[in-house]
C-alpha cells in the first residue's frame, strides 16, 4: 500500500499528538486542545483562502499584507472618527479592488501569479503604511464591537474556532458541490483543456483571488478582535510562509488541481500540535523555526515525488 | 549764573565723557563658537523602523533641536529590515551629503558593526541608541537593559507578593537582540537573589503579539497558578494580556513589560489594569541626552571613533498607583505639534 502525502501528514500529526499526550503533563486536556485549535484558527482561515488559489494553480503572496493592512486602515479610520459602516464599506471596497486587480493581472494580462501577488502585497503594505496609517500598531477603539467579538465564547470555546470551522465547511461546500468549485480543479489540473471544453477560466481565476482577499480581511478582523490591536509588522513575519506550509504540507500540490479542505485541516493540525508541544517543552524559537522549516522542506520533497510535475500541461511561469 | 554755567559745563563734560567711553558690551564668545561648529551639520537617524512610538518620539525631539541650531536632520526607514538598514547606512556614508552624525538603532549585536566602522573612518560620529552592539560607537544612549530587567523582576516580585505561588513566567523577545538577551540576564540576577521565586517557562514571542498570546495561553494552562508574567516589550505584550484576559486571570496574574512610555501604549494600559507595571523609557530625557551628545561631539574637534561614552537613561517601574499625568508622552500631540 502506498501512502498519500495527506495520509503521511495525518499519521505524523496523530503520532506527535499521542506522544505529547503521553509524555507532556497538561497536553491532553480539553483546555489545551481548545487552545491548539484556537492558535491555528487564523492561520487555518488564511490557508483556506490560499488553498482555493493553489488548487487553481496559482498562489497569493499578498494574503498577509491584505489581512494586516486592510484592518489597520479600518481601525485608523475608526480612530479618526469615521462611522463604522462607512469605514467598513470603504475597506471592503479596497480589499475587493486588490483581489480584482490580482485576478485581472493573472487572468487577462497573463502575468505569473507569484509576481503579481508579490508586487500587489508590497504595494498594499507600502501604500497603506505610508499614506493611510500613522504607526505600525493600530489599537481597536475601546467599546468597539471587535473587542466584544474577541471575548465571545460558546461552551468556553473562543469564537475564532467556530468561524474557522464554519468557513472550512463553506469552502468545502463550494469546492465540492458548486459548479464553479468543481471547475477550480479542472482549471488547476489542465487550464487549456478546461478552456477548450468551454469553462469560463478567466472570470473564475479573478473570483479566486477575490475570495482569497476577502478571507484575508476576515482573518485580520479576528486577529484584531483577539489582540485589541493590529500590528502591521506581521507582514514582515514568517506568517505568509506558514500559510503556504499549512496548505502544502497537508497535501495540496503546488502544481494545482489536487487537494481540498481536509488537507488544510491536516496541515493546520500538524503545525498546531507541533508548535504547542514545542512551547510546552520550552524549545527556543530559533529551534522551533528550524524544526518547522525542516518539515516544510521534507513535505515539499515528498510532494515532488508523489505529485510529479505534469510535463504535458506544465507551462512556463508555473510554480 | 556762574555756578549754573559751571554746572552745565560739568554736566556737558560728564555726558561727553560718558558718550566717548561707552562700556564695551560684553560679547559672549559661546554662541558664535556654538553656531560655527553646529551650523549646517547633517544628522541622520536610522532606527529599526520609523513606524513605532520610540522612533517617532526620538525623531520629533531630535529634529526640533537640530533644526534650531541650523543643522539638517534626516531619517531613514528600514521598516524592520536589517538589509534595508544596512543599505541606508552604506548610501549615507558614500553620498556627497555624508552625515556628520549618524544615530543608529541597531537591530542586533553584530549586523552593522563593519558599516559603522566605515562611517567613523569617513569622519562621521556614530551614536548608538536603545540597542547596544558589539561596536565602539562614539556614544551609546539608551537603556541599561540588564538594569531594566532587574527592575522588571523586582516589580513582578512586588506585584506577586509574599503570599503568592511565587511562580513567574517570561515571554522573551528573541535570542539575537541585545535588548532581549541583557533583559533576561538582569531578570535572572534578581531571581537568583530571590530563590523562593521560580521561573516556570520562558518562551519567545519573536516580538509578535499573536505568538505572545499563543505561548502565554499555553503557559497559563501548564501553570495555572502563575502569579506574574514579564513580557519583554509592550509591542507584543498586548498578546500576553489577551491570553490573561481570555483565561479570566486579570486579577491573579501581574503582567510586567517595558516600553517607550507612550500614552496609548503604556499609561492607558496601566490605567485600565492590562499591565501591572511598565518599566518606561523616559523618552523626553533620553532624546535630550542624544541631543546633548550630538552637540558635544560636533564641537569637540576630536576625530570620529576616538571617544566612547555610555549614557544610560534613568528608568523606573511605574504602576497604576504612581501614575501621574506626565508619566507618559503623547504621540498624537507630538504629531499634531509637528504639523
Amino acid at each position: 500500500m502506498r501512502l498519500s502525502q495527506e495520509q503521511i501528514v495525518a499519521s505524523i500529526a496523530v503520532l506527535i499528538f499521542a506522544a505529547a499526550s503521553f509524555a507532556l503533563p497538561g497536553f491532553f486536556t480539553p483546555e489545551n486542545i481548545v487552545s491548539i485549535v484556537r492558535s491555528i484558527s487564523v492561520l487555518g482561515i488564511l490557508a483556506l483562502g490560499m488553498a482555493i488559489v493553489i488548487i487553481g494553480r496559482g498562489i497569493d503572496l499578498s494574503a498577509v499584507a491584505i489581512m494586516a493592512m486592510s484592518v489597520a486602515w479600518y481601525l485608523q479610520l475608526l480612530n479618526d472618527g469615521s462611522s463604522d459602516g462607512a469605514a467598513l464599506m470603504l475597506v471592503l471596497a479596497g480589499v475587493l479592488c486588490i483581489g480584482l486587480l490580482n485576478g485581472f493581472l493573472v487572468a487577462y494580462a497573463d502575468v505569473p501569479a507569484i509576481f503579481v501577488t508579490l508586487a500587489s502585497g508590497s504595494f498594499v503594505f507600502g501604500f497603506v503604511r505610508s499614506q493611510l496609517i500613522t504607526q505600525d500598531a493600530v489599537p481597536v477603539p475601546s467599546g468597539h464591537w471587535l473587542q466584544s467579538l474577541g471575548g465571545l465564547r460558546f461552551l468556553d470555546i473562543p469564537v475564532e474556532v467556530f468561524i474557522f470551522a464554519g468557513l472550512a465547511f463553506l469552502v468545502f461546500l463550494f469546492l465540492r458541490y458548486t459548479k464553479w468549485g468543481r471547475y477550480v480543479y479542472y482549471a488547476g489540473d489542465n487550464p487549456v483543456a478546461a478552456r477548450n471544453v468551454g469553462m469560463p477560466i478567466r472570470p473564475m481565476l479573478v473570483l479566486r483571488y477575490v475570495i482569497s482577499a476577502v478571507i484575508s480581511l476576515m482573518a485580520g478582523l479576528l486577529t484584531a478582535a483577539s489582540l485589541h490591536s493590529i500590528n502591521t509588522r506581521v507582514v514582515n513575519s514568517t506568517l505568509l510562509y506558514d500559510i503556504v506550509l499549512v496548505a502544502v504540507i497537508g497535501g495540496i500540490g503546488l502544481s494545482g488541481g489536487k487537494g481540498g479542505v481536509r488537507n488544510v485541516l491536516y496541515g493546520a493540525a500538524l503545525i498546531g500540535i507541533m508548535l504547542n508541544a514545542m512551547t510546552i517543552i520550552d524549545i527556543p524559537l530559533i529551534y522551533q523555526n528550524l524544526i518547522k522549516s525542516t518539515i516544510l522542506l521534507a513535505a515539499i520533497i515528498i510532494d515532488g515525488f508523489l505529485n510529479p510535475r505534469d510535463e504535458q500541461t506544465a507551462q512556463q511561469g508555473d510554480i | 549764573m556762574k555756578y549754573a554755567k559751571m554746572l552745565l559745563a560739568a554736566a556737558a563734560t560728564l555726558s561727553i565723557s560718558l558718550l566717548a567711553l561707552p562700556a564695551p558690551a560684553q560679547e559672549d564668545p559661546g554662541p558664535a563658537a556654538y553656531s560655527q561648529s553646529l551650523k549646517g551639520k547633517r544628522v541622520m537617524l536610522v532606527p529599526m523602523a520609523m513606524g513605532f512610538d520610540l522612533a517617532q518620539g526620538w525623531s520629533s525631539y531630535i529634529k526640533t533641536e537640530v533644526e534650531a541650531f541650523g543643522g539638517v536632520f534626516e531619517t531613514r526607514d528600514p521598516n524592520w529590515s536589517v538589509e534595508a538598514g544596512a543599505q541606508a547606512i552604506t548610501e549615507a556614508i558614500s553620498s556627497d551629503t555624508r552625515p556628520d552624525v549618524l544615530i543608529v538603532h541597531s537591530p542586533d549585536l553584530n549586523s552593522y558593526a563593519r558599516l559603522l566602522k566605515k562611517a567613523q573612518a569617513a569622519g562621521t560620529y556614530v551614536v548608538l541608541i536603545d540597542n547596544p552592539a558589539n561596536f565602539a560607537a562614539d556614544a551609546f544612549v539608551g537603556s541599561d537593559w540588564d538594569r531594566l530587567g532587574q527592575l522588571e523582576a523586582e516589580a513582578v516580585i512586588k506585584g506577586c507578593g509574599p503570599t503568592s505561588s511565587k511562580k513567574v513566567g517570561l515571554v522573551q523577545g528573541d535570542q539575537v537582540n541585545a535588548s532581549s538577551l541583557y533583559q533576561y540576564a538582569g531578570i535572572m540576577k534578581v531571581m537568583e537573589k530571590n530563590p523562593q521565586f521560580q521561573i516556570v517557562a520562558k518562551p519567545d514571542s519573536n516580538w509578535d503579539a499573536t505568538t505572545s498570546r499563543n505561548v502565554t495561553t499555553t503557559m497559563l494552562q501548564q501553570h495555572p497558578d502563575v502569579c506574574g508574567i514579564i513580557d519583554f516589550w509592550d509591542g507584543d505584550a498586548t498578546g500576553a494580556a489577551a491570553a490573561i484576559r481570555d483565561a479570566k486571570l486579570q486579577d491573579k496574574v501581574f503582567l510586567v513589560t517595558t516600553g517607550g512610555g507612550e500614552k496609548a501604549a503604556d499609561c492607558d494600559n496601566l490605567e485600565n489594569g492590562t499591565y501591572g507595571a511598565v518599566v518606561m523609557t523616559d523618552l523626553h530625557h533620553q532624546s535630550r541626552d542624544i541631543n546633548a551628545i550630538i552637540k558635544f561631539l560636533l564641537q569637540s574637534g576630536q576625530p570620529a571613533g576616538t571617544s566612547k561614552t555610555y549614557i544610560y537613561t534613568l528608568e523606573k517601574a511605574t504602576t497604576k498607583a504612581d501614575l501621574k499625568p506626565d508619566s507618559c508622552w503623547d504621540l498624537k500631540s507630538l504629531q499634531t505639534a509637528a504639523k
